[in-house]
């Protein structure tokens, strides 16, 4: 029973407790003004018990149930086929793409990026304000513009276009994945900045004394001294990653995607639509990290850290 | 032969709070076999000296030579193998692949790889800990280690900085002797950075004793003790006393010359 009470799973369910718990009392208190409201018109007074049946299986409601959003979360997902147009999934899928591309470009940028500001003094000095202040441009307001951008400039009449050959989807893709990696590449640039940075003194004397070229020493040194750097970074990345991907479906008047569900959910007043499509999001999310962990694991492993 | 050669030898450091002096006007001889070990206080330019050896430390006043070559030369040509205070190993890299180090980066084949790995991990006591990460050795081992990846390209000269200075002394008097048999053996030429009076007049052949601010040399003892493997008790004979005592007045005097400034 000790065990148990101190096991890592039983807070994490301790606290999915409490907070189901909470959601359920908040359910009846924004509800039921609504629903009042609606009995009033209709000569009805119901008693409490009834109230709060009725605010917890309202089909319009400001606040749905946690049961309502598990419910329509299950059915959107698995008791459709995942082709159809109305299964979560399809749409999960959409956005799951778009964020995958866009963090391998953000990382492999943000890698690049972090390599030649170490190399490169004049760079040091540059771009690492310019790579901050990038970040302070609300990314909201921007990415509609980006977002169109990149889709004319990969359908258009030129020579990237030409050269590419995407079809409509393919350039959606591409120019959703900007957005993901527009937010997914700063956090992978500061930690490898840090992370190419972090071998000691002794060790880069230590390489000198070999006569080692600056290649032999980023490969040999620099790199794997960075690569706990890069996991703590690609995890914020990834989850960064996923929500450009939504913002670039939202007000671009994307058809498919989790951004394009909710949007399209909150025209309708579709409220548990919208808490279902942000709970598939969230545990997106949570896959995705998971999955950057487990690789991290796999990796430091067999680097010989401590177990 | 001379290995090593310096002459009106000066360096100083400018810092925001102005010059700081770290050797001064030094002239010292190295001959091929010679076991020299530096001593002094802190600050005394030891490791300094050893660093323009190794150019990684730019001298700004005199001239030293390396094998007849320029210190910046004689590091492209791999001519001396440096040992620091710490091990320095990679904790990514197995003990072996640690050894393998300068071997990948000067491009050695694998099977020279293969042989010379095997040898320095016999020459250094470590054979059987080829496959193990460097956190599961010792401190005493680690070090060690990091002599036998100094070991592993054959460089004739043998740079080391302190490198049992943060070992106790059970260990320190172990990998002395242990030292002294390779030194025996290697035949090479070894400068040697420490701030203990009987480890010096222990390894050496010839003792340089140093002094602080400016940083210059004060005596250079050459040892009487005979050359090759000496056994540790060694150091309770009158002989050994006699020269640790000359080591000890030159850092006497040294510090004297400090008060009076």
């Amino acid at each position: 029973m000790d065990a148990l009470r101190q096991s890592k799973v039983f807070a994490i369910l301790m606290l999915v407790a409490v907070l189901i718990v909470i959601w359920y009392l908040a359910a009846i208190w924004l509800n039921a003004p609504v629903i009042l409201d609606r009995l009033s018109r209709e000569g009805i007074t119901p008693d409490v018990v009834d109230l709060v049946v009725r605010t917890w299986s309202y089909n319009r409601p400001i606040l749905p149930a946690p049961h309502q959003v598990a419910i329509d979360l299950f059915n959107s997902t698995l008791m459709l086929a995942p082709a159809n147009k109305r299964s979560l999934i399809y749409h999960a899928w959409i956005t799951l793409s778009a964020t995958l591309m866009g963090f391998v470009m953000g990382t492999v940028l943000g890698v690049a990026l972090a390599i030649f500001i170490v190399h490169n003094a004049a760079a040091n000095r540059s771009l690492m304000p310019w790579i901050i202040a990038s970040q302070t441009v609300p990314i909201l307001a921007v990415a509609p513009v980006i977002v169109v951008l990149f889709f004319n400039l990969l359908t258009g009449d030129n020579l990237i276009a030409q050269m590419l050959r995407l079809n409509s989807d393919g350039a959606q893709l591409v120019s959703k994945g900007v957005i993901s990696m527009y937010l997914s590449f700063f956090p992978v640039v500061v930690g490898m900045v840090k992370g190419l940075r972090s071998p000691e003194l002794i060790q880069l004397d230590l390489l000198r004394t070999y006569n080692a070229t600056g290649l032999q020493t980023l490969r040999l040194l620099r790199w794997p001294a960075a690569v706990p750097f890069l996991f703590a970074s690609m995890k914020v990345g990834v989850a960064a990653s996923l929500v450009g991907a939504i913002v670039a479906e939202l007000p671009t008047g994307a058809q498919a995607g989790i951004g394009a569900k909710l949007l399209i959910g909150s025209y309708n007043g579709q409220t548990i639509q919208i808490w279902s499509a942000l709970i598939l999001a969230s545990i997106l999310a949570g896959l995705l990290v998971a999955v950057v962990g487990l690789v991290e694991r796999a990796t430091v492993r067999s680097m010989g850290a401590r177990p | 032969m001379t290995v090593v050669s310096a002459r009106n030898l000066g360096l100083t450091f400018k810092t925001d709070d102005g010059d700081v002096v770290a050797l001064s006007d030094v002239n010292l001889d190295i001959e091929q076999g010679e076991f020299v070990s530096f001593i002094g206080p802190s600050g005394c330019g030891k490791t300094t000296f050893l660093r323009v050896m190794a150019d990684l430390e730019q001298p700004t006043a005199g001239s030293i030579s390396i094998n007849g070559m320029t210190p910046a030369e004689a590091r492209k040509k791999r001519a001396y193998g440096y040992v620091f205070q710490a091990p320095a190993l990679f904790p990514w890299r197995t003990i072996e692949k640690n050894v393998a180090l300068p071997l990948e980066i000067m491009g050695y084949s694998a099977e020279e790889r293969r042989q010379r790995i095997a040898r320095s991990m016999e020459l250094v006591n470590l054979a059987g800990f080829e496959r193990k990460f460097p956190w599961q050795l010792s401190g005493g081992m680690q070090q060690r280690a990091s002599i036998a990846r100094a070991l592993a390209f054959d460089a004739d000269l043998l740079l080391m900085d302190e490198p049992f200075g943060a070992l106790d002394e059970i260990v320190r008097d172990h990998l002395n002797s242990e030292l002294l048999k390779l030194f025996a053996r290697t035949q090479k030429t070894i400068a040697f950075v420490t701030h203990s009076i009987p480890e010096a007049v222990y390894l050496s052949t010839k003792i340089v004793v140093m002094s602080p601010r400016p940083g210059r040399v004060t005596d250079i003892i050459e040892s009487t003790l005979p050359k090759g493997e000496r056994p540790l008790e060694i150091r309770e004979t009158p002989e050994f006393l006699a020269i640790a005592h000359r080591v000890r007045e030159g850092l006497r005097a040294g510090h004297s010359y400090e008060e009076h400034a």
